[in-house]
């Protein structure tokens, strides 16, 4: 059973993190990545640049339509995501808490839906 | 009701919930179980009267639906793997019965019954609770989408829906259907817990005049409340439920005045109180306390406890309530065990000592806006005969009372300590804790 494991956190948090603290994340990301790739778990996964960079796009009437932003503003924002595959809801619920945002962030876990 | 009939609601009251979990197991199809332990049923009724009740309803029963499911699947080309399954399961169990088979229900923590997985599966956290309740109902209750709907008092359809999404998300999100290993296994509990202590509030809450459906959630939370305890014996903390909800249950008859207003539990006819349902609450107790792994639920039941072997109300032991407050404040920390623990501790040490632990209460912020937090103040000024600060508190209380009866209360307690009243009232404390 596949998951993507979307981590959400407050980019304006992350901007203001002295390079103590982000060595400090990073370290946490990379321990887990070796634990779960180890572990057979871990499919695939990225880190996000923040929504400052990010563009929207739509066709509306044959139109290319792009913007500035992400696709919606909210307080935390996607900024990375993971693709497990798990035995089920329970191991993929503890995997995501063991990445390191699930401490300060928000981790959706989302079914995949295989075609 | 002839015999049959009467067998077999004999047979869906107490094998229903056991049928279908062993169905789901063996099909892992949810909806399928329900359906093929419907017919399974209905297949008695027409069966029974000409072969005779069989010696074990629950294994005809699952035999029978266990067919149907197998019948279905072979019909239907996309199941024919899945039906082979079935049959393998089958096999493997034995055709004589659900819970004595070879491989039948050995959950993860070792705990053997289809009923415990198909419970921890309808009550896993990552459903949202409604849903949660509305399945353990369904499923393990075998009470109709209608019954439900009218039990929570919202339409049909949206009971519909909310189980379709339910057991969609159960399937498409592959939550396990098994009990949790032991490392989950205390926080799934809870929610267990939780999800059948919820059932029982709901129709504890049911007035007199309210649907039958509703106040018959207290049975069903009392039954599920049994099968856990039965299930779970190593938990104490499913025999403290049981418990709590036999001693509340006790006094439902006289905690409704005719008048539809709650009976404060002082004022409660005593004589009214279901002294077998007390004393079966009582011995299930005391099973739990001698395990000694004390939790909410039997500490709330030592409370419902105090107060159900009180034959007066006068005789109740506030010292030793007071005592089970506190205890229960460690585990469940909330404003309103404190507030309860001042009351009882009121009529144990005197209205000082409790009129300065609700002061305390007030001065640190919580409850805004909790009409019982002024009330409560005003009664002890009351006792304490300081009336113009009683009559202020009163006047405060009325402020923030929504309900009719309450405010009727308080008007009343007003009435005594305003000026041209006369002598101060007798009547102890009113108590705060659950009518």
């Amino acid at each position: 059973m596949r998951y993507l494991l979307l981590i959400a956190n407050d980019e304006s948090v992350l901007a203001a993190m002295g390079p103590e603290e982000g060595q400090e994340m990073m370290a946490g990301y990379a321990e887990f990545g070796e634990e779960m790739t180890s572990r057979g778990v871990l499919q695939g996964g990225e880190r996000l640049r923040p929504t400052t960079d990010a563009t929207t796009v739509q066709v509306r009437n044959g139109e290319v339509l792009s913007a500035d932003g992400p696709f919606a503003e909210t307080k935390e924002q996607i900024g990375g995501y993971y693709v497990v595959e798990c035995q089920d809801l329970d191991e993929a619920i503890e995997v995501a808490s063991k990445i390191p945002a699930a401490g300060n962030g928000t981790i959706e876990v989302r079914p995949i839906w295989e075609m | 009701m002839d015999e049959v009939e009467a067998a077999v609601a004999r047979a869906f009251r107490e094998e229903w919930g056991r049928v279908v979990a062993t169905l789901i197991r063996t099909t892992g199809d949810w909806d399928l179980a329900e359906e093929c332990t419907q017919d399974a049923f209905a297949r008695a009724l027409e069966r029974w009267p000409a072969d005779g009740i069989p010696r074990h309803p629950g294994a005809w029963l699952t035999t029978t639906a266990r067919n149907r499911a197998f019948d279905r699947r072979r019909r239907d080309a996309v199941g024919a793997v899945k039906a082979q399954e079935a049959a393998v399961n089958a096999s493997v169990d034995g055709a004589d019965g659900p819970d004595d088979g070879p491989g039948a229900g050995v959950g993860d923590s070792g705990i053997g019954d289809d009923r415990l997985r198909l419970i921890f599966t309808c009550c896993h956290p990552a459903l949202a609770l409604d849903a949660r309740v509305a399945l353990t109902l369904r499923t393990l209750g075998g009470l109709t989408t209608a019954e439900i709907a009218r039990a929570f008092l919202v339409p049909e359809a949206t009971m519909a829906q909310r189980l379709v999404r339910a057991k969609r998300k159960i399937r498409h999100a592959a939550i396990p259907y098994r009990v949790p290993p032991a490392h989950l296994l205390p926080e799934r509990t809870a929610s267990v817990l939780a999800v059948i202590y919820l059932l029982f509030n709901e129709g504890y809450a049911a007035t007199a005049g309210s649907d039958l459906v509703r106040r018959g959630l207290c049975a069903e939370a009392i039954r599920l409340g049994r099968t856990l305890a039965r299930l779970m014996p190593d938990e104490p903390e499913a025999l403290g439920l049981l418990a709590l909800m036999l001693l509340h249950d006790a006094r439902r008859g006289t905690r409704v005045d005719a008048a539809g207003d709650l009976v404060p539990l002082e004022d409660q006819d005593r004589s009214g109180w279901d002294g077998a349902a007390i004393e079966e609450g009582v011995a299930t107790l005391d099973a739990a306390l001698r395990r000694g792994e004390p939790g909410p639920y039997q500490v709330q039941a030592a409370i419902a406890a105090g107060h159900a072997t009180a034959s007066r109300a006068a005789d109740t032991d506030w010292a030793e309530i007071a005592g089970l407050y506190r205890q229960l404040a460690r585990f469940l920390p909330s404003a309103v065990v404190e507030l309860n623990r001042a009351v009882a501790v009121a009529m144990a040490d005197g209205p000082a000592a409790g009129l300065a632990l609700v002061e305390r209460l007030e001065g640190s912020g919580a409850l805004p806006g909790y009409h019982l937090l002024p009330a409560t103040r005003a009664d002890l000024l009351r006792r304490l005969d300081r009336r113009p600060e009683a009559a202020a508190a009163y006047r405060e209380a009325l402020a923030l009372a929504a309900n009719d009866a309450d405010r009727r209360y308080l008007t009343r307690r007003l009435d005594e300590v305003s000026p041209e009243s006369s002598a101060p009232s007798p009547s102890p404390v009113h108590n705060r804790g659950r009518s």
